[in-house]
């Protein structure tokens, strides 16, 4: 982004107010902070425009694949780690189907894959798109196959094939629905260009040199495609990191103009596609593709995006609600703890371990940890039996209710506040399970 | 034609190392950010450590079978691990806990030099958990280890003088433990530099939180650890042990749902994917629990380049 007196060099200085700013020192610092944009000067030059705009450009262009509720964002990246600043678009995971697969084989892969769902944390994960590979060779085949898909899902798709020909039909057929054009190498770069334009698509361009991979956005650009996604290769773990750490960071940088695109990667299927496709997830790619996935792959891959994805400014939080565990009922007892997702989660997991039923409490304490909370005065007794009537605990169950031993000193309030008997549980959770077994006993 | 320039930092500092076992073993010595041949043309080899336990209640079932026979001992099962590619064992003393058997701190340091012996590989060597105990049982291991160099682990801000000073007396690392804050992990390096340990005794674990269960904190962490280290801060170049057996914590890892799919290879791809973030974002040392997942670790290794 330009600052303030970068974008100043470009006004008139005439203060006149038009803008709706009292001078166009003002202005320009709206326009710095992205509060205002270059349109609002009705007299800044097209050429100065141009020039201002090209510079303002996101490092990463945003693209968008697909159509309705189901488009897939890309790009639009800020940052190259993701303690700076959180990571905008997650990564997408798409499967491939062969053109040459049976109306009924291909219904049954993309059900397969529509099926697997997992939730977790609040969040549904799931497939984002799926690819149409030619294997037939043949434009009708592809066309009638690629109406078939569509007709299967409204998930975002990606056309692949090497052939301008195979693809042109079924790219003007599905115009309206978006999908990516995959791709242009080499070879069939002016084709391909040719497709994407007239059908107002997305392009992928593929090629493993960067050098290479910026000629080809050249001639793309100069076509008149923009809405552009690299391939830069996936051939092995280190082809990936480097490639997509050198585009990532040449474009951030501003040291290079012609990588600042979304990255994907075509992984295959097996080990190696997981081992590629966490790396990618980590690392920078926008789009992996693979061939198959299975369940216990696809879980740790899509909790792993979501891990990647989040905000590092805020810490992730579970909602204040009664949260049953092992089943419990009327005599089971009512543990607490705070809304932090850490703490939450690993008193959790520790209760489980336990597999003594039990009902938790988690209380709104806006993402603090026990200690940090109690001293920010965000986990009183107040807050805690608050909570623990509202969420109706206390007509759940008779059982005894067990403070966290960092905040011990809460149980004697508490037991006034409730008329309840509270116990005083471990400092650390890792010795819940011992303490709940005991307390069976 | 175009030519992308290659951005490479100048970065004006290194990790250091650590040297383990007779001396042959080293940890630790990267000059750039992991994998990166560009930055560091040999970026080091991450050396992998296979957890041993010397009691299996409350164990993963999934683990005990992979491992067979072997788990009934730790000598046995340190050998299965050394057998299929460990550098190092990270053996957990549990025994030592009061709830346990309360085994004596001689009875453990037995056990560790057993270990030793029968691999010939440096340890990592925990204790029960609680911090007394442990320390009565460190200051028997490190003498029993005595000649072996080895990880005495962990020491905390509150206490930490016992286990040091049974380091330093015996020439063995200490492993340094803060709680994913880079400031922390900073602080701990410094109170043992002040206390007489050299930094090329020291090694940090600054909480390797794992997937599902707050990963993207830990990985934040230490890619901000790596980044200040490789800056210049000397009291961060300071190698990185990432536990990844804690995947085994989180219940979508093992928990015997069908519709999470295959659970023997979904765990192994959670603690998988826990390493792979601890690579990417700077372990120098990884803890692993499964040798399913120790196969997965080391063939990406391979393919990222590592140790080349
Ligand atoms: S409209 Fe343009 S010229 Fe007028 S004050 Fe705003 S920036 Fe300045």
């Amino acid at each position: 982004m330009p600052t303030a007196i970068e974008f100043f060099k470009f006004l008139p200085k005439t203060n006149c107010g038009e803008c709706g700013q009292a001078t166009c020192l003002a202005f320009a610092m709206q326009l710095a902070n992205q509060k205002a944009t270059i349109d609002a000067c009705p007299y800044v030059d097209g050429g100065a425009k141009e020039k201002l705009e090209e510079s303002s450009a996101p490092p990463v262009r945003a693209i968008t694949i697909g159509s309705g509720d189901r488009a897939v964002s890309m790009g639009g990246e800020t940052v190259l780690y993701r303690h700076e600043r959180r990571f905008v678009n997650p990564t997408a995971f798409a499967i491939s189907i062969s053109d040459t697969c049976s109306a009924q084989e291909m219904e049954q892969e993309v059900s397969k894959y529509l099926d697997m769902a997992f939730e977790r944390v609040g969040t549904v994960f799931n497939i984002d798109m799926f690819v149409l590979r030619d294997d037939s060779g043949d434009p009708e085949s592809f066309r009638t196959a690629a109406v078939r898909l569509r007709s299967l899902t409204d998930l975002p798709l990606v056309l692949e094939s090497s052939s301008a020909d195979v693809l042109s039909s079924a790219a003007a057929e599905l115009r309206d629905v978006r999908p990516l054009i995959y791709g242009a190498g080499q070879d069939n770069i002016e084709a391909m260009v040719a497709v994407a334009k007239e059908n107002s698509l997305p392009l992928a361009l593929i090629g493993n040199d960067l050098d290479r991979m910026a000629e080809m956005v050249e001639v793309a650009r100069k076509g008149g495609v923009e809405d552009l996604i690299l391939d830069l290769g996936s051939s092995s773990m280190k082809h990936i990191l480097e490639s997509n750490t050198v585009a990532r960071k040449v474009s951030l940088r501003r040291t290079f103009k012609g990588l600042g695109y979304p990255l994907m990667n075509l992984v295959g299927s097996g080990p190696a596609a997981m081992m590629k496709a966490s790396l990618a997830v980590m690392k920078y790619s926008s789009l992996v593709v693979f061939d198959s996935l299975e369940a216990q792959q696809a879980l740790p891959l899509m909790t792993l995006r979501q891990n990647i994805y989040t905000d590092p400014q805020v810490p992730i939080q579970v909602k204040e609600d009664l949260y049953p565990i092992s089943d419990p009922g009327e005599e089971s007892p009512i543990l607490f703890t705070t809304n932090f997702s850490l703490t939450y989660f690993t008193v959790r997991a520790d209760i489980e371990k336990s597999r003594q039923p039990v009902w938790l409490q988690v209380v709104d304490t806006e993402g603090l940890s026990v200690l940090t909370a109690y001293a920010a005065g965000k986990f009183s007794h107040e807050h805690v039996a608050t909570a623990l009537q509202a969420s109706g605990a206390l007509d759940r169950s008779k059982g005894p209710i067990v403070t966290p031993g960092m905040v011990a000193k809460l149980s004697g309030k508490l037991e006034e506040a409730l008329g309840r008997k509270v116990m005083v549980g471990t400092m650390e959770s890792s010795a819940l399970p011992k303490f709940l077994k005991n307390l069976r006993q | 034609m175009a030519k992308v320039p290659l951005p490479k930092e100048k970065w004006s500092g290194n990790i250091g190392s650590v040297s383990l076992g007779d001396g042959g073993v080293r940890a630790g010595g990267g000059k750039g950010m992991p994998f990166l041949s560009f930055e560091d043309r040999s970026y080091p080899r991450a050396l992998i450590a296979g957890e041993v336990m010397d009691d299996v209640s409350d164990f993963p079932q999934i683990v005990l079978d992979q491992f067979g026979e072997a788990a009934s001992d730790p000598v046995s099962w340190a050998e299965e691990w050394k057998a299929r590619g460990a550098d190092l064992i990270c053996l957990r003393l549990l025994s030592t806990d009061p709830d346990r058997g309360d085994a004596s701190p001689e009875d453990a340091a037995r056990t560790a030099r057993e270990v030793a012996d029968a691999t010939g590989l440096p340890l990592i060597v925990y204790g029960c958990g609680i911090a007394d105990k442990d320390a009565d049982t460190m200051e028997a291991v490190s003498a029993s280890l005595a000649g072996h160099r080895s990880i005495l682990a962990y020491v905390e801000e509150d206490s930490y003088k016992r286990i040091s000073a049974a380091a330093m007396a015996n020439k063995h690392s200490v492993l340094a433990f803060s709680n994913l804050d880079i400031n922390l992990a900073k602080q701990m390096n410094i109170l043992l530099s002040d206390f007489g340990v050299d930094r090329s005794d020291m090694v940090m674990d600054p909480l390797m939180a794992p997937l599902g269960m707050g990963m993207e904190y830990s990985y934040s962490v230490n890619e901000r650890i790596m980044l200040a280290a490789l800056s210049g801060d000397r009291m961060l170049q300071v190698p990185m042990v990432c536990d990844a057996s804690q995947a085994w914590q989180v219940r979508d890892c093992s928990d015997d749902d069908p519709s999470l799919g295959d659970v023997a290879e979904r765990a192994a791809w959670w603690e998988f994917t826990t390493a792979l973030a601890a690579l990417l974002s700077g372990a120098d040392i990884l803890i692993l629990r499964g040798h399913d997942a120790m196969a997965l670790v080391k063939e990406a290794i391979d393919d990222l380049g590592g140790g080349a």
